[in-house]
């Protein structure tokens, strides 16, 4: 397994600041991704998330540093690495088989039209839109709408998926239903993905890493965050898993707290380029007690 | 009874209006001031409001014939100033129709490049700022001097007061387009012309209709005053030679008709409109 097949090497990103100037959102940002990996991505608003995601999607260019994939360096958007986008971004005046067959037709030019059709009802078909070919996007519910997003990201067979918040416009129950379809869907095709969330829970049912990023501006890297959880989970299991509440307290913890801490208590050892990586664990159980304390008793 | 829908009931509405005021038209016109007596070789000469007392206003009645003699003889040529009213209109259609298209076609790729380049945006900026605001009839006697054809300058002041609506709306539209659809299109690696034919212009399409819409509209308003000017042919030249030959009855015919075909113009733009719109 290839272990950098995307590597993030100190990348920044400053933006002009109204009045003069310029603020720095994300200073020295290096991560890696290996293949078939699920990598989430969590930090305030304001930390760069979706700039870090445009940025691997070419559609944004870093003012340094360089983001490298299978040994290429990004240079502009590729059909190699395809885009969820948070606000599904169909095309409204196309339907549902026509925004995917869109991109099917871009990604493999000599196709007709009969092979891309096929081709792409078999993607809005994996997402569980059958029969829904034909409809505009606004006839379809917010869930609906991501799933033909997601139906048109996979359906180009990228290489990397990004997803920047596919799911936080829509409610509890959709969300949760997307969310077991996704993680089908990557695991049976191995997909390698980056994803950009602010929810905790959402993040621990589907990543392998977490990457945090304190608040911006001059956002960096604080930890990498290994997944405890076995990579089978079940939604409604994982809450009982001894790990379950060490990672999940850990996220919370760095959310509410060392977010906006760790800046300025930067441990002694920290380095940009290898950021710590941290596991949490359940406690070990409870020790018996020993004969010290009974005496002490 | 009274459940019926809204637009029968605005039609009745629309007919009773349509005939309180051909009631009061008629009644306005219908009264005689008095008459005096003069010599019958003088009576002749002054026509009949001074002979009989009748209004020198046509009445309702007159018009509604007058529309029916044009209505079985619209095409009758009897020289240049005796056309039937149909010709005449066909020669405005026809100088708005070539006007509006060479709009079209110089307006459509301009906007696209003034919408695409922010450069050439600030670029034209000032020549379309000055430029819009005139009045394409002041356009008429540079038009006459260079051109030197009466029917090829009109079709030039249709073109110049055509283009700026379809220029504008067309450069708003391109600038407009949701910066997301952009990003899917580059994100699929689509190549700048196809992108522009596959996503701009799909997502700008209301709006440069709309411009479009606007422009057939001073195009129409436009052409009247025009050929009033350079005279020869169309439906303007026919309301001024009606005017000269003192035949309110036709001037009143031919504002009915110019009302009519510019309704339908715009309603063509208004249904192109709709076929273009896209619900989000």
């Amino acid at each position: 397994m290839e272990k950098r097949f995307i590597s993030v090497e100190g990348i920044s990103r400053r933006f002009e600041a109204p009045g003069g100037g310029s603020t720095t959102v994300f200073e020295d940002v290096w991560f890696r991704i290996a293949k078939g990996e699920f990598v989430c991505m969590i930090g305030h608003s304001g930390c760069g998330k979706t700039t870090v995601l445009n940025i691997l999607a070419g559609l944004d260019l870093p003012d340094q540093g360089t983001a490298i994939v299978d040994g290429k360096a990004i240079e502009g958007p590729s059909l190699d690495r395809a885009v969820i986008f948070q606000s599904h971004a169909l095309l409204p005046w196309r339907t549902v088989l026509g925004n995917v067959a869109y991109a099917v037709s871009s990604r493999w030019r000599g196709w007709g039209k009969a092979k891309i059709d096929a081709h792409a009802t078999r993607f809005i078909e994996k997402v569980g839109l059958k029969g829904a070919d034909a409809k505009r996007p606004a006839q379809l519910s917010g869930g609906m709408k991501q799933r033909v997003g997601i139906a048109r990201a996979l359906s180009i067979e990228p290489k990397i998926l990004l997803m920047d918040e596919p799911f936080s416009a829509l409610d509890a129950l959709t969300r949760g239903t997307l969310q077991d379809e996704v993680r089908r869907i990557c695991l049976e095709t191995g997909q390698t993905v980056f994803m950009i969330t602010h929810d905790v829970d959402e993040a621990i049912y589907l990543a392998d890493k977490i990457i945090l990023m304190t608040n911006g501006p001059e956002a960096m890297v604080a930890e990498i965050v290994e997944n405890p959880l076995p990579k089978e989970r079940d939604r409604n299991q994982i809450h009982r898993h001894p790990s379950f509440y060490a990672i999940r307290n850990h996220l919370i913890d760095f959310l509410i707290t060392r977010s906006k801490t760790f800046k300025d208590e930067i441990p002694a050892d920290y380095d940009r380029r290898q950021p710590p990586v941290v596991r949490p664990q359940a406690h070990p159980p409870p020790v018996p007690p020993t004969e010290a304390g009974r005496k002490a008793a | 009874m009274w459940s019926r829908s809204i637009g029968v009931k605005a039609g009745i509405v629309s007919i009773a209006i349509l005939l309180v005021l051909g009631l009061a038209w008629h009644l306005a016109v219908a009264g005689r001031s008095p008459t005096q007596t003069m010599d019958p070789e003088y009576a002749k000469l002054m026509g009949q409001t001074a002979t009989q007392g009748k209004s020198a206003m046509p009445g309702p009645i007159d018009v509604l014939a007058t529309i029916w003699k044009h209505v079985n003889a619209p095409f009758y040529d009897r020289g240049p100033n005796d056309k039937g009213i149909g010709i005449q209109l066909a020669y405005s259609i026809g100088r708005v129709a070539i006007g509006y298209l060479a709009a079209i076609v110089v307006a459509l790729p301009l906007g696209f490049l003034i919408g695409m380049s922010p450069l050439m945006n600030r670029a034209l900026d000032p020549f379309i700022q000055v430029m819009k605001p005139v009045s394409p009839l002041a356009w008429m006697p540079l038009a006459l001097y260079t051109i030197k054809d009466a029917s090829l300058s009109s079709i030039f002041v249709i073109f110049i007061c055509s283009v700026w609506p379809m220029l504008i709306n067309t450069a708003f539209g391109v600038m407009s387009v949701r910066k997301e659809w952009i990003n899917v299109a580059r994100t699929l690696e689509v190549d700048t012309l196809r992108r522009a034919f596959t996503v701009i212009l799909p997502a700008a399409a209301p709006t440069i209709v709309t411009g479009m819409r606007i422009s057939i509209g001073i195009a129409w308003l436009v052409i009247v005053a025009a050929e009033m000017l350079v005279g020869g042919t169309g439906i303007g030249y026919f309301v001024w030679n009606e005017w000269n030959n003192l035949s309110i009855t036709n001037v009143i015919t031919s504002i009915l008709v110019i009302g009519l075909v510019g309704m339908l113009l715009d309603q063509a733009l208004a249904y192109l409109g709709r076929a273009v719109s896209f619900p989000e």
